[in-house]
């Protein structure tokens, strides 16, 4: 039972679903395969809450002690499947 | 050799066991002999010193392969046990596979419909590594087999080799029986792979005896054979082995051979693990447990972390160290036995050729007059690699045969690069590169401002030097690893290297103030900085004649556009800041490389914080930085040479009066204790928030003797001005503190053990001098003597008591810490910064995007930040 969307909380950074379009030109920027990414489970609760699905990337923006703002990104994997098998 | 030493890829790896076919094919002899050398000393053929298991005899070649020692890999033999025997180190899989299946038709304990979930789950790849435990929780579930209804028994095992199927002992051909009836198919649910290994090869009956270089005999001295730990299991072994057969064979009593069998049980699990828990480690006749199979792989002390992570090198040399005040941080003094015996390889060129002959001709031990050192040859290496040493007497004769591409190991001389190191290797700046300097007597020196970075000290610690051997090596280390290079610290961008202790008092004295120093005095300073050029302002008055300030003589050393402000560490924390007006000159202005106002204490220039330091390393390099340290530190010291400085006992004698007025705060702080003991007992104490009574007491009380203790020393430091030698050293940072100076002179105030007042020893009470129950300060640990005056016994056991309790802490403190270190370097040790900033791993693989998410370098920022912003708004705006 979800009383509010976890997005709205002020403890939980801004996660974007990029497009293929976007997604592609991160990995290309940072020379990698998408599997070479930090990986985040698609059960995790904000993933739930923005709807988004393994295989896509994930845009996280927080606030950062030494940066003032900082962008990473994640690959969403699915829970049930071991990460061996990525 | 190897025709390709190019690093390449590991394709794949495989695990798996071998089969007794595979263990004696693998072998060259079968051993049967437990004897090892016959009579005539010649080993005996099919014993465990059979020639054809290689041959450690340098003369000698192998008769399996016919190399000589150093190419001969040594070969295996084998050992046909009479009896199967459990292998150690398998003891938990087999009792997996026997709690698992069925013991008659050694069949998995699942049903058809269990076995098939199972499988789909195994091929989907799903909770792969979870599989093995499903198995074991449905299977021991069964209280019939599935297959042919077979009541399953229970499996245990008391001993490491030994298990019950419903409490009653299986041996080990039983065991062998049961896991030969397990199908391939089976397999993969017991977390076996069929194409690698059979459950029944976990029982052995084949025995594989290492080659003779795996397990070497020594000869000692007296002509006597000593045989590796190993062979003297072996041994054991066969002498059980055989007299086993011998009993079976003979028809002997069921009890007999089970006595023996369980024996041989015994030295096989003892050969390959002697620590195995739960059996009596094997020992050597001098009662030493022997060093078998597993204990030579285990451990800090094992192959792995000891000759494998860890190698012992060439090249290097240990001594004690010692300070030398008059050698630069970069430099190093090396004793000249080890600059004889340590060598830098010099390869022959056109331009060296004369050169080297020089030096060749010298020999290995030149003498000079007036040199107390030159560096000579220990080796020359011709073109076809043979080395030759050079010796005194054809020194000249090698000299003239030196031609192109010869290598001359040439001894080691000033100028050279070399790395320094001292255990433990914490951090980077453990290890770094100096500059030889070769001097008489047995002691490497080195500077004092690099003691920190090493964490040395001279209470009799040992350093390691290691001399660089490739050119392309050396470079890197003068570029990458010289002490200069270091001085700012990767940890917080400050300064790691600087003045300290008499460097700072030594800078202190010549700034504070306006203190005047004579012509003749300024010469002895000036002189020990070798300084050349023009002579600060000379001021005259009647009283000293000519004169030069000592903050001239600072600014002497300082950049010529250097500007700063900042508050030094002798600033007194007044409510209100009056800056350029501070009356304790603790306020610093340095305007274009001139010390205006303000004291250079260990703000300015100490490791740590110095302020000037490190804003010379920025801004002019780090060699500009390094030449400026030496220079103060040999300024301090100079300055300290012409004033004098020491502290003696009478540098703590405070005036009567005033040891009277401590006496009576002391006094009233009793008092205060007294009655807040009273109103405890008369429970009139009132409670703080969420404490008891007794627990708000033990707070009052201490708040008390704190407050105590600081008006004590408040007293004693008001008598004790800034020409007391211990309060200058505290106020500039030196050495100690305000808290040391008022523990010498006022009052050392209350002791504790674990925060609270020292409350353990006797019952109710802390020693036999007290009434139990004593709640007063002075049973409780309150120390109101100073340490100038004098403790009471009572004290003096108090004071140990709380110095005890910070000896264990830090030593706890350091083995515990040391283990998280390990385990924290073993867990980041190959992830690096790539050049597009991004930190990953050795896969690639991104671990943060921008490293420490701002892309700052520590080591270059400016304490912490990557920039001052004030700081340079505050230059932009002057420079108008």
């Amino acid at each position: 039972m979800v009383k509010f969307s976890i997005l709205d909380h002020k403890l939980v950074p801004g996660h974007i679903i990029l497009s293929g379009d976007e997604a592609k030109k991160v990995l290309k920027a940072y020379r990698i395969e998408s599997g070479q990414l930090p990986k985040i489970l698609d059960k995790d609760p904000v993933i739930k809450a923005i709807g988004a699905k393994p295989g896509q990337i994930i845009k996280i923006v927080r606030k950062s002690g030494s940066a003032g703002e900082t962008i990473s990104y994640r690959l969403v994997v699915d829970s049930k499947v071991t990460l061996t098998k990525i | 050799m190897i025709p390709n030493q190019a690093p390449r890829k590991i394709g794949w790896m495989e695990f798996g066991l071998l089969s007794p076919e595979e263990l004696r094919k693998l072998a060259v002899t079968k051993i049967i002999s437990a004897d090892t050398y016959d009579e005539d000393g010649f080993p005996i053929e099919m014993g465990l010193m059979d020639p054809r298991l290689g041959t450690i005899d340098p003369g000698l070649r192998c008769k399996t392969c016919g190399q000589k020692v150093d190419a001969c890999p040594g070969h295996f033999g084998y050992i046909d046990l009479a009896m199967p025997v459990i292998h150690v180190g398998f003891a938990k899989t087999i009792k997996n596979c026997l709690a698992n299946t069925c013991k008659e038709c050694g069949r998995l304990l699942l049903t058809d419909g269990e076995r098939e979930e199972l499988l789909q789950k195994m091929k989907s790849g799903l909770e792969g590594s979870r599989l093995p435990k499903q198995v074991a929780l449905k299977a021991s579930k069964a209280a019939n087999c599935p297959h042919c209804g077979i009541k399953t028994s229970m499996i245990d095992s008391d001993k490491p080799t030994t298990f019950r199927a419903n409490g009653r002992k299986l041996i080990a051909s039983e065991i062998r029986e049961w896991l030969e009836k397990i199908k391939d198919e089976d397999l993969p649910f017991l977390d076996i792979n069929p194409k690698t290994a059979r459950p029944e090869w976990m029982v052995l009956t084949v025995l594989l005896v290492p080659p003779i270089s795996t397990r070497p005999s020594i000869t000692l001295q007296s002509g006597e054979r000593s045989e590796d730990d190993l062979t003297h299991k072996l041994v054991d072994i066969i002498h059980i082995n055989q007299k086993l057969q011998e009993n079976r064979d003979a028809g002997a009593p069921q009890l007999i051979i089970e006595d023996l069998w369980e024996l041989l049980q015994y030295h096989i699990t003892t050969y390959f693990d002697n620590q195995t828990s739960g059996i009596p480690p094997a020992r050597h006749r001098s009662g030493r447990a022997l060093k078998t199979l597993s204990q030579r792989l285990k451990g800090k002390e094992g192959r792995f972390r000891s000759n494998l992570s860890g190698k012992r090198v060439n090249f290097s040399a240990r001594t004690v160290i010692s300070p030398d005040s008059h050698i630069s941080v970069n430099e190093v003094v090396v004793p000249i036995e080890i600059a004889r015996e340590l060598t830098l390889p010099v390869r022959i060129i056109p331009n060296n050729l004369e050169a080297m002959r020089e030096l060749v001709k010298r020999g290995p031990n030149p003498q000079v007059p007036n040199e107390y050192y030159v560096p000579g040859v220990n080796y020359v290496i011709r073109k076809d690699g043979r080395k030759l040493k050079v010796i005194e007497k054809d020194a000249e004769e090698l000299a003239d045969r030196l031609e192109m591409g010869y290598v001359v190991e040439r001894q080691l001389m000033d100028g050279d690069i070399v790395l320094f190191n001292r255990q433990p290797s914490l951090h980077r700046m453990s290890m770094m590169a100096h500059m030889v300097k070769v001097m008489p007597n047995k002691t490497f020196r080195l500077n004092l401002s690099v003691c920190p970075p090493y964490n040395a000290d001279f209470d009799g610690d040992e350093m390691n030097l290691h001399a660089v051997q490739s050119e392309e090596a050396r470079s890197e280390a003068e570029v990458l690893m010289k002490v200069q290079e270091n001085m700012l610290s990767p940890r917080f961008g400050g300064p790691i290297i600087g003045a300290l202790h008499d460097h700072i008092t030594g800078c202190f004295l010549l700034t504070y103030k306006q203190r005047k120093f004579s012509m003749s005095e300024v010469t002895q300073i000036l002189s020990a900085i070798d300084y050349k050029g023009k002579l600060p302002k000379v001021k005259v008055d009647k009283q000293c004649g000519k004169w030069i300030s000592g903050k001239d003589i600072f600014s002497l050393l300082l950049p010529k556009e250097l500007n700063l402000e900042y508050r030094a560490t002798c600033c007194a924390k007044c409510e209100v800041c009056q800056k350029r007006d501070c009356p304790n000159d603790a306020w610093v202005v340095l305007r274009d490389g001139r010390l205006l106002q303000g004291t250079i204490d260990d703000k300015s220039i100490g490791a740590f914080k110095g302020e000037i330091l490190a804003q010379t390393a920025r801004r002019w390099g780090n060699k500009a930085a390094c030449q400026f340290l030496d220079k103060i530190t040999r300024m301090g010291i100079a300055t300290l040479d012409v004033l004098g400085f020491s502290l003696g006992i009478d540098d703590e004698d405070i005036p009567s009066d005033a040891k009277n007025q401590i006496k009576e705060t002391l006094d009233k702080t009793r008092k205060k204790i007294e009655n807040l003991i009273k109103a405890y007992e008369d429970g009139n104490l009132e409670v703080l928030p969420a404490r008891s009574p007794e627990e708000t007491l033990e707070m009052e009380i201490m708040r008390a003797t704190g407050q105590g203790r600081d008006l004590a020393g408040e007293i004693a430091s008001r008598s004790l001005g800034m020409d007391n030698n211990a309060v200058i050293m505290a106020k500039s940072g030196a050495r100690g503190s305000m808290l040391n100076v008022s523990q010498m002179a006022g009052c050392v105030g209350q002791q504790a053990v674990r925060g609270e007042r020292i409350s353990r020893g006797y019952l109710n009470r802390t020693l036999p001098h007290f009434k139990p129950g004593d709640l007063s300060a002075e049973a409780k640990g309150f120390v109101s003597s100073s340490y100038k005056s004098g403790l009471t016994p009572t004290e003096y056991f108090f004071n140990s008591m709380g110095g005890r309790e910070g000896l264990v802490d830090t030593a706890v403190r350091t083995s515990r810490s040391g283990y998280m270190q390990r385990r924290l370097i073993n867990a980041l040790e190959d992830i690096k910064v790539k050049e597009d900033g991004s930190v990953r791993d050795t896969t690639g693989s991104i671990i943060q995007f921008q490293y420490g998410e701002d892309g700052v370098d520590p080591s270059k920022s400016v304490f912490g930040d990557a920039v001052k912003i004030d700081d340079i708004i505050k230059e932009a705006m002057e420079g108008e």
